[in-house]
């Protein structure tokens, strides 16, 4: 399988949400996202590797941290080391170069864009937060009962509790893809990105923005 | 969230005199109707002032012909034209509901008397 589209992509911070006003005076929400450059750390051909993608890296680490063979990763490609590395599979990765450093103007304002990060961390949540279960009934003699899931399945028929039942558990803190979302401004000079709606995960965390896989 | 406070900084309008609960207001409001703007304006006291930054809204109060008119305006909304201080209230509140209950006499708000002035 080889990628037929497009694709580009930049890792970022996300800084936190405000409101911005529009050319028709309204106030759009936006998440301020920032970009600082990234660099192209590898590129991944058909014949080589069976696909065509290009990784790039962002965010600064210390170097002691850095592993002797990911510092030979990054000395390949002729940068510095960098936190956070991810592979976009795109058709035109032979346009790009060992190194270049991609700014937040690869986006344009209006463009349609899905938003991949990781989400906040819930902590081990019952059924009606985890799977918006209903729960039980405030009064009519429920007693002690109010936020439990009910019935898991029947008696000794089957015996056992399906496969797949929706129970309490860990939540959040996962990945998460919100699509579709559009680029309200992009800032050059302080290398931001302002993206109408919200984004997954809590502020100061990197998310990965690309292109739309979906829709226009 | 100062971190976003550059971001924040274009939104803010800097020409909007300093008002509070219980001033009355003259507020320009434009209104576009298609292709033509005119401007509205809309003269009541101020219930409340909500919020804070860029998203901070006031809401004006009057009463025409009985009944009784709110409008809550962003206080850095591209709209307004411009905002006007007719008088200043006193008020021993931050948010006049209580304005909403009270009728004819008993709905005035005393002026402030500022000396030195």
């Amino acid at each position: 399988m080889t990628a037929t589209r497009n694709v580009k992509g930049l890792l970022g911070t996300k800084l936190g949400m405000t409101q911005v006003w529009d050319e028709n005076h309204n106030l759009i929400p936006v998440t301020v996202v920032q970009v600082d450059p990234n660099v192209v750390t590898q590129l991944r051909n058909a014949d080589r590797d069976g696909y065509a993608a290009v990784q790039i890296g962002y965010g600064q680490i210390d170097p002691r941290k850095v592993t002797q063979p990911l510092a030979g990763h990054f000395e390949a490609a002729g940068v510095t080391p960098r936190r956070h590395v991810v592979e976009l599979r795109t058709a035109d990765a032979d346009t790009y170069n060992l190194g270049q450093e991609l700014s937040v103007e690869v986006f344009e304002a209006g463009q349609k864009v899905d938003v991949v990060g990781k989400s906040k961390g819930k902590g081990f949540a019952g059924v009606m937060k985890r799977h918006g279960f209903s729960g039980v009934g405030a009064s009519h003699g429920a007693h002690k009962n109010h936020r439990k899931p009910g019935s898991i399945g029947g008696a000794s028929t089957p015996g056992r509790v399906f496969q797949g039942q929706r129970m309490a558990g860990r939540m959040g803190a996962e990945r998460v893809t919100t699509m579709n979302l559009t680029v309200h401004a992009v800032d050059a000079e302080k290398n931001l990105l302002l993206i109408k709606g919200a984004v997954p995960g809590a502020r100061g965390r990197v998310v990965l923005v690309r292109t739309a896989v979906k829709g226009a | 969230m100062h971190i976003l406070d550059s971001v924040n900084a274009a939104s803010l309008r800097s020409d909007i005199p300093e008002f509070r609960t219980g001033d009355t207001l003259k507020v320009h409001v434009n209104i576009v109707e298609g292709k033509n703007s005119r401007v509205q304006v809309f003269q009541g006291y101020v219930l409340g002032r909500q919020g804070h930054g860029v998203g901070e809204t006031f809401t004006v109060r009057k009463v025409t012909f009985g009944v009784g008119v709110e409008r809550t305006f962003p206080v850095h909304s591209p709209i307004l034209e411009k905002i006007e201080v007719v008088s200043r209230g006193d008020v021993r509140r931050a948010k006049l509901y209580y304005m909403r209950d009270r009728h004819g006499k008993a709905a005035r708000i005393k002026e402030k008397r500022e000396f030195g002035k």
